[in-house]
């Protein structure tokens, strides 16, 4: 018998009594407003919100933010002219030397200030981990107050998406927050007014 | 790991010999349980979110069986290729398997508590692949080569001084350096380069969701994500446990996890895997290793609902002064007391011990085990099935007398408090497990039941 026969077979020999789903398995989150409850989500997890009115103030802010870095990658067409760093690679490792990839994201979570990035807008899926500094672009209205209604908007996911809330950090020196373990050291959200 | 494996008691008593150290472990712990305190207080949905994850889990478990096998049929229409493991044996030979296939002799891994358990790294090693742990606490206690304390805070155990005394031999960094952002960025550099030359990535599995066939795997660090997507082959192992019905249930888990763990509202990176990347190869072992004999046993079966978000460990006043290690099982603490049975009773007896039976670890499980009365249980199946150990079966006897006959309980106590007050020394000994770290009480005048009788008369 295969090992996947025996354990399905010790499974059906050992498993209790059938129970029924829980009704109720989403929450509403009634936040005074779902933009400020996301700011503040997000600057006390050391990422800076910044609200642009379209595409040209987004290339003028990304150009102040950002002088002097090179390596810059992007996937919002709009900002060829800003990058110079070409995502036509067809080998993932060649990002390695990205200091700074201004992504497309689709939608932010207030209560816990995450963003959900996927396959979507993403040529390649290591640029938001493999990139010095990170910045997502998500329309301004794209926010959801909590994690129930993300997954209302994502009944499936595409071969892949993240949720990524701020910059790469870690703990493991004695509790101590490092920001900047393996991912990115930095994290800029825009938020698009219009599109 | 070819030391010999001291019992609980005994090696918490090593554990204990530093005492300003083990006040340090235990501040460590308690000030993140306190973040999970603030954390979950910010929700006042919290309770009913407990009640829901509870529930679904408890839907899992009676449904296990369809939903893998849904689970399966929907990840190889993703394009994944799904192994299934009776034991950890059979789990590192898929593994080897897949990695010989590709020739690949090294491999970058993130967080997996299931390959501890598996004691996949040895069994690698000793078959020529070299395994490089990437979370920074794992990579600290690989490089140490011991086991991680702590499901989730692997190195919760070491101070400043030891790390970058291990950084300074390892990595090279400036001999008596300490800070933080210093070590962690020496790590950055070290890791950077393992990501960027290894072909395999091994990851975990927090969630796997039997509609989709997809999962997730949850870290702070990215590490999972930057194996994950740079490598040709990405092997996903998880505990068959791991399965949720339905994508929309991850609302739940993923709300709970952090906030459990860390104290955190999420994990910096929830990353979803459903189809390998174009030109990679994504696999998934299933586990069981023991979990469908624990699904069996009615008492203990409760305790597959476990999320691994550490917060027994971290409230646990027995974990918190006597460490990880002293608990010798990949998951420690009050969970790991009553996972590690199910696997070895005899190795594992003395685990179900490790516990005051004060209940906090139950308070504060997001998934709502009835901890420490599972451990209670297994006590007395320990004992039952001649498990334990000597001078704790007698103890347990004579309490279980005395507690059954009350005249007996109300006379032992009058003459206890007699004996303490009069001969404290009788007590305060080292025969008296009870005395050891700890003062006994002065022993009150009266019984509360002597007090009660005699105050109701008036
Ligand atoms: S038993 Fe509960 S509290 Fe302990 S690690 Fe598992 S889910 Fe967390």
């Amino acid at each position: 018998m295969s090992s996947r026969d025996k354990i399905l077979g010790q499974i059906r020999q050992n498993k209790p009594e059938e129970v029924a789903l829980p009704a109720v398995t989403t929450f509403a989150s009634d936040f005074e407003n779902t933009e400020d409850k996301f700011r503040e989500m997000l600057s006390a997890i050391y990422t800076e919100v910044i609200v642009v009115k379209n595409l040209e103030e987004l290339a003028a802010k990304a150009e102040e933010l950002y002088t002097g870095i090179a390596n810059r990658a992007t996937t919002i067409p709009a900002l060829s002219g800003w990058a110079d760093f070409s995502l036509n690679v067809s080998d993932p490792h060649e990002l390695e030397t990205v200091e700074i990839a201004i992504v497309q994201a689709e939608f932010g979570v207030a209560e816990n200030g995450a963003v959900w990035v996927s396959d979507q807008y993403l040529p390649h899926r290591v640029l938001p981990f493999i990139t010095q500094n990170l910045a997502f672009v998500i329309p301004r209205n794209a926010l959801v107050n909590n994690m129930h209604e993300a997954y209302m908007r994502l009944q499936d996911t595409l071969g892949w998406g993240c949720f990524i809330a701020g910059p790469s950090k870690t703990a493991d020196i004695e509790q101590s927050l490092v920001i900047g373990a393996h991912g990115a050291r930095s994290m800029v959200i825009f938020l698009l007014e219009n599109e | 790991m070819s030391k010999t494996v001291m019992e609980h008691a005994d090696a918490s008593e090593v554990f204990n010999r530093d005492e300003p150290y083990v006040n340090w472990h235990d501040e460590t712990l308690w000030f993140v349980r306190q973040k999970r305190d603030k954390s979950s207080k910010q929700l006042p949905e919290w309770e009913q979110l407990r009640d829901a994850a509870s529930g679904i889990k408890h839907y899992v478990l009676s449904h296990l069986d369809e939903l893998l096998i849904s689970f399966e049929q929907k990840a190889k229409e993703n394009g994944v290729q799904v192994h299934w493991a009776a034991n950890a044996a059979e789990h590192n030979e898929i593994v080897l398997g897949l990695l010989k296939k590709h020739k690949i002799d090294k491999m970058v891994k993130s967080k997996s508590m299931l390959t501890e358990e598996c004691h996949m790294n040895e069994f690698l090693q000793k078959n020529g692949i070299e395994v490089i742990d990437t979370d920074l606490g794992e990579r600290i206690v690989q490089l140490r080569n011991e086991p991680p304390s702590h499901i989730v805070l692997p190195a919760i155990h070491l101070k400043k001084k030891d790390i970058g005394d291990l950084f300074h031999e390892h990595l090279g960094t400036d001999a008596g350096a300490t800070d933080p952002q210093y070590l962690t960025e020496a790590a950055r550099q070290h890791l950077r380069d393992k990501f960027l030359t290894r072909r395999a990535a091994l990851t975990g599995v927090n969630f796997a969701v039997a509609e989709t066939g997809g999962f997730v795997v949850s870290t702070n660090e990215g590490n999972a994500d930057m194996g994950a997507h740079l490598a040709d082959i990405h092997i996903a192992c998880m505990g068959f446990e791991k399965i949720i019905p339905k994508q929309e249930h991850l609302g739940v888990f993923l709300r709970l996890l952090a906030r459990s763990a860390t104290g955190q509202p999420i994990t910096t990176y929830s990353s979803h895997f459903k189809k390998p990347r174009e030109g990679q190869e994504m696999h998934i072992v299933i586990v069981d290793n023991g979990r469908s004999t624990q699904l069996g046993r009615k008492d203990f079966r409760n305790s597959l609902k476990c999320i691994r978000c550490g917060a027994c460990m971290n409230t646990c006043p027995v974990y918190r002064r006597s460490g990880g290690h002293s608990y010798h099982n990949a998951v420690a603490g009050p969970i790991g007391s009553i996972l590690a049975p199910n696997l070895d009773m005899t190795k594992n007896a003395d685990l179900p011990f490790a516990s005051t039976l004060c209940g906090s670890c139950s308070n504060v499980c997001p998934v709502k085990i009835d901890i420490h009365d599972q451990l209670y249980k297994w006590r007395q199946v320990l004992a039952k099935e001649g498990h334990v150990p000597k001078s704790k079966e007698i103890g347990i006897r004579a309490m279980s007398t005395m507690l059954a006959a009350p005249r007996f309980y109300q006379w032992s106590g009058r003459m206890g408090r007699t004996v303490m007050r009069a001969m404290p020394f009788m007590v305060n000994n080292a025969l008296n497990p009870w005395y050891k770290q700890r003062d006994m009480p002065e022993p009150p005048k009266e019984s509360f039941r002597d007090w009660y009788v005699r105050n109701r008369k008036n």
